[in-house]
């Protein structure tokens, strides 16, 4: 059966099976939207150089009912990221939660599944938050997600709490007998003065095929500060759409470090929107390329109120057939006056049949901010390089070391150490170097 | 307020409003309308439209059948949307798509000229008898899409360069107008593209020989007339082996409430080791401060490097236009061959710009410099859109890319949108931009050295777009600097 035909038969099997909920009405408008908007094609301006829709060529089982399948504890040990010992572990297995598989060490993290969350004390926070994403990502697969969104979670941080095990959320298609899609969908709610770090990765059980469709909101009041690493290693067969939708509606920080050094087809959407003055973010990329992976960065920055900052870097080696997409669009609205926005996005090509295709963009309707951008393509530095073969390094070290050192202003950006020295680590791999 | 109270006092923002108001106030002074019987097509566009110009025109049976495939090339077609500009619906059937000023018989020299048309030049500061005895600018002066007056032909001609109108060219030069005419921007590039070549009237080519250094700058006034008349012009320039160039188009056009359409289309050819100069000075109506009429400006222009060592340099300054949608493009088809594009757009009160360029690096060690600079005031909306492309075979490909926008008021709008796509691992392509407002502290440090406001924006904003400034050839710096002045002078925020 085309995939498009079976999500629409899930999707009427799932309307009926849960009857009428507060999120109804919500889903019933993302399907619609899905069904006259489609799959993206190259013809959308948005997904000019991804081809997404050879992805939805392929069938697959996307069984939201039979759950958590057959994964058991063990198998998500390679998963796991370092220091999970001490952290929160949110496992979600096909693109749906799994309490069993779970471990919440934190009394002010709150986990509930969206369809319950809409009946209790965050029923408000929930129907008001959810679906907030739709109003900047206006293609298919967005509403697709949002179709499906009561099978989402709810993750509440406690007010004025600091959430001392950093929140780790493994994202595990179980693809060992056949091809998965998977779409993930949380809502995440951080209150007045709370702190909370988040770190996600992606795994592939299996040697079948899997794709991932999913759509994360987080909302982060009053002075909160939120951290949030993103690792996509995934096995080279595996695509992803993730979407991470931010709203700064007070006062806040937050910090954002995405990186993707495998897959098939990777897309990550990052908006955040600042929407309370004196706000501030800063977001990092880093992708490594090899093979056929393609990785397409869009960012969106809009500045709503005055007196906002912004960071952003994106770096990015490609080898191989790789391909590389970075759009980065920073838009300053008419009040948005004394805002200070910055983006950056370098790339090195290292093969012959490297691409990148890159588009920082900026709108401006205020007048008095400092915006800049900029991005550069080019190779290692051959100087440097012949400083280094010069004193007797060999061709391979020269490179790793060069490629590490470009590597670095983002890793240094990746505050928790454990995580770091993973990341750190998973490059020295693909570098096939190490330097100890 | 009086411009001595001006330099008395120092309250740079209650100033700058008043300053802003007055340039706002501007009127637009070269709007008049030229009293000329006009010969006009019937309004309207169809196949007979397309056959009446032709024919108009005595133009061969090949010309006929080449415009009319464009033309049901462009009405499988649909206008393009994807720009940054937003203006009501075009009625392509409620344009007259031909109108020739009457003339009993070609003027043999300038004195048998129209005088209404002399007049015309005069009020533009181009009068063409001073032109020629003094500044030795040969011009080929185009009103409502027919040649009136080719000045310095003969002399040219001795060098065996051809610059005459388009409609000559086919008459004279076939086999060069077959050869290069659509071979750059083809019949179904673009939507305004196939219409242009659907119904175009007039224009210029310009035909340099092997080895030829054009001994001045050639230049094309343009201006366009009639009510209700869509301009669209057609240029050709070929630059033979070693040869050089150096080409100017300026442009004003008469106030007028309604909007009029201009879908030109430029293609230059650069041989080995040529190099071509093109620049434009853009000062068409923008419409009144309300936003209303003003010219719609949908051109096409693109150059190819087509020989190694080639150049071809666009240098343009939009003031004018209510839309313009204008991306000069460079082909970098021969090895080390050169595509350079500096701009500086203006736009004012409800005026908006999407313009920028595409630089095609195909051959090897090809280079390409991009300097854009937009300044917006008023309610307007200007953006940068460029496009860098490296192709898998263009090793040692090179590019500089420098967007800077200057807003001049809370109102207006600046947007970058620069593609960048490389497909070879040697190719080394940056690109910065930047936005900013005139600093306050800048307007400080002139005012305590008794500059007063008005000068010290027109100061800041001339050295803001000084880089491109100085690409222009002499003749037209003068004018562009004027043009500058009289669009944003003062216009602080």
């Amino acid at each position: 059966m085309n995939t498009i035909d079976l999500i629409k038969e899930k999707y009427q099997q799932s309307q009926s099976n849960n009857g009428s909920s507060l999120l109804t009405s919500l889903e019933q408008d993302a399907f619609q939207t899905f069904t006259t908007v489609g799959i993206p094609t190259v013809k959308h301006e948005e997904w000019k150089y991804t081809r997404i829709s050879g992805v939805f060529n392929k069938e697959y089982a996307f069984n939201p009912e039979s759950l958590p399948g057959n994964v058991t504890a063990s198998d998500l040990d390679p998963v796991r990221l370092p220091g999970h010992a001490e952290a929160n572990e949110l496992v979600f297995i096909n693109g749906l939660y799994a309490p069993s598989l779970s471990t919440l060490r934190s009394s002010s993290l709150t986990v509930l599944s969206l369809e319950e969350a809409t009946k209790g004390e965050f029923r408000d926070t929930v129907l008001q938050q959810l679906g907030q994403s739709s109003r900047y990502i206006k293609d298919g697969l967005n509403a697709l997600n949002t179709a499906f969104a009561a099978e989402g979670v709810f993750i509440h941080v406690k007010k004025g709490k600091i959430v001392e095990h950093p929140v780790y959320i493994y994202q595990v298609s179980d693809a060992r007998s056949a091809n998965i899609l998977a779409q993930p969908r949380t809502l995440i709610h951080v209150s007045e003065n709370a702190q909370v770090i988040f770190a996600e990765t992606y795994a592939t059980l299996g040697l079948q095929e899997s794709f991932t469709n999913q759509v994360t909101e987080v909302v982060v009041e009053q002075a909160a500060v939120v951290e949030y690493y993103k690792i996509q290693n995934d096995t080279a067969v595996c695509s992803q759409v993730g979407t991470t939708h931010i709203r700064q509606v007070g006062k806040s920080l937050v910090n954002t470090v995405t990186v993707s050094l495998n897959g098939a087809v990777v897309r990550n959407n990052l908006n955040i929107a600042m929407e309370a003055e004196h706000s501030e973010s800063h977001f990092y990329g880093l992708y490594f390329l090899k093979g056929d992976t393609l990785v397409d960065n869009h960012t969106v920055v809009d500045n709503v109120k005055p007196h906002c900052e912004s960071n952003e870097l994106y770096k990015g080696v490609i080898d191989d057939n790789g391909t590389a997409i970075f759009n980065g669009k920073i838009f300053v609205q008419k009040d948005a006056q004394k805002t200070n926005a910055f983006q950056s996005n370098k790339n090195i090509l290292l093969s012959d049949n490297a691409t990148v295709n890159t588009k920082p963009q900026l709108e401006i309707f205020a007048d008095d901010v400092k915006c800049s951008h900029g991005c550069t393509v080019g190779q290692l530095d051959e100087e440097a390089f012949f400083y280094l073969r010069s004193r007797g390094i060999s061709e391979k070290a020269a490179k790793s070391l060069l490629v590490h050192a470009f590597a670095i202003d983002i890793l240094e950006h990746i505050k928790p150490e454990p995580i770091r020295q993973y990341v750190d680590q998973l490059i020295s791999e693909r570098l096939e170097f190490n330097f100890e | 307020m009086k411009s001595d109270e001006i330099q008395s006092e120092n309250i740079v923002v209650d100033e700058g409003l008043d300053i802003l108001e007055q340039t706002v106030r501007n009127e637009y002074k070269y709007g008049f309308v030229t009293d000329i019987e006009a010969d006009s097509a019937p309004k309207g566009l169809n196949e007979d439209t397309i056959r009446f110009i032709s024919a108009k025109k005595e133009e061969p049976e090949w010309m006929l059948e080449w415009r009319l495939k464009a033309f049901r090339q462009w009405l499988k077609m649909q206008e393009p949307h994807w720009a940054n500009l937003k203006y009501p619906a075009i009625d392509y059937q409620d344009i007259i798509y031909y109108s020739a000023p009457k003339q009993k018989e070609k003027p043999k020299s300038l004195d048998e000229i129209d005088p209404e048309l002399r007049k015309t030049f005069e009020k533009l500061g181009i009068s063409l008898d001073e032109q020629k005895r003094l500044t030795g600018v040969a011009v080929d002066a185009v009103i409502d899409s027919v040649s009136i007056a080719t000045t310095f032909k003969e002399q040219l001609a001795e060098q065996g360069i051809i610059f005459c109108s388009m409609s000559e060219a086919i008459q004279n030069h076939p086999e060069l107008v077959r050869q290069y005419l659509s071979s750059v921007v083809p019949v179904t590039d673009n939507y305004f593209a196939a219409l242009n070549a659907a119904v175009f009237s007039d224009g210029s080519f310009v035909y340099i020989p092997k080895g030829v250094r054009c001994p001045m700058e050639l230049s094309t006034y343009f201006r366009i007339n009639a009510e209700n008349t869509g301009q669209f012009e057609r240029t050709l320039i070929v630059a033979d082996e070693g040869s050089f160039v150096s080409y100017l188009e300026g442009c004003t056009a008469p106030m007028r409430d309604e909007n009029q359409l201009h879908a030109a289309v430029v293609e230059l050819v650069a041989m080995d080791n040529a190099e071509i100069k093109y620049s434009t000075v853009q000062n068409w109506y923008p419409g009144d401060k309300e936003g209303n009429g003003g010219i719609y400006n949908f051109v096409t222009k693109r150059g190819i490097c087509k020989g190694n060592h080639s150049k071809i340099s666009w240098t343009q300054v939009e003031t004018g236009s209510a839309i313009t949608w204008k991306y000069p493009s460079v082909i970098l088809k021969g090895d080390h061959s050169v595509g350079e594009f500096y701009s500086v757009a203006v736009t004012n009160n409800y005026q908006q710009a999407d313009t920028g360029t595409k630089m095609m690096h195909l051959g090897k060690n090809t280079r390409s410099r991009i300097v854009s600079k937009g300044i917006s005031a008023g309610f307007s909306q200007n953006s940068y859109r460029g496009l860098v492309h490296v192709g898998k075979n263009a090793t040692g490909a090179r590019n500089f890319s420098q967007c800077d926008s200057l807003l001049l008021g809370d109102k207006c709008g600046a947007h970058t949108f620069p593609y960048i796509e490389v497909k070879n691992k040697s190719g080394v392509v940056e690109h910065e931009a930047t936005t900013s407002k005139i600093g306050e502290d800048q307007i400080f440090y002139c005012n305590q050295r008794g500059i007063d406001t008005e000068t010290a924006v027109a100061l800041i904003v001339n050295g803001f777009a000084k880089e491109v400034m100085a690409h222009l050839p002499m003749e037209f710096a003068v004018e562009a600097q004027k043009l500058l002045a009289i669009s944003l002078e003062g216009s602080v925020g």
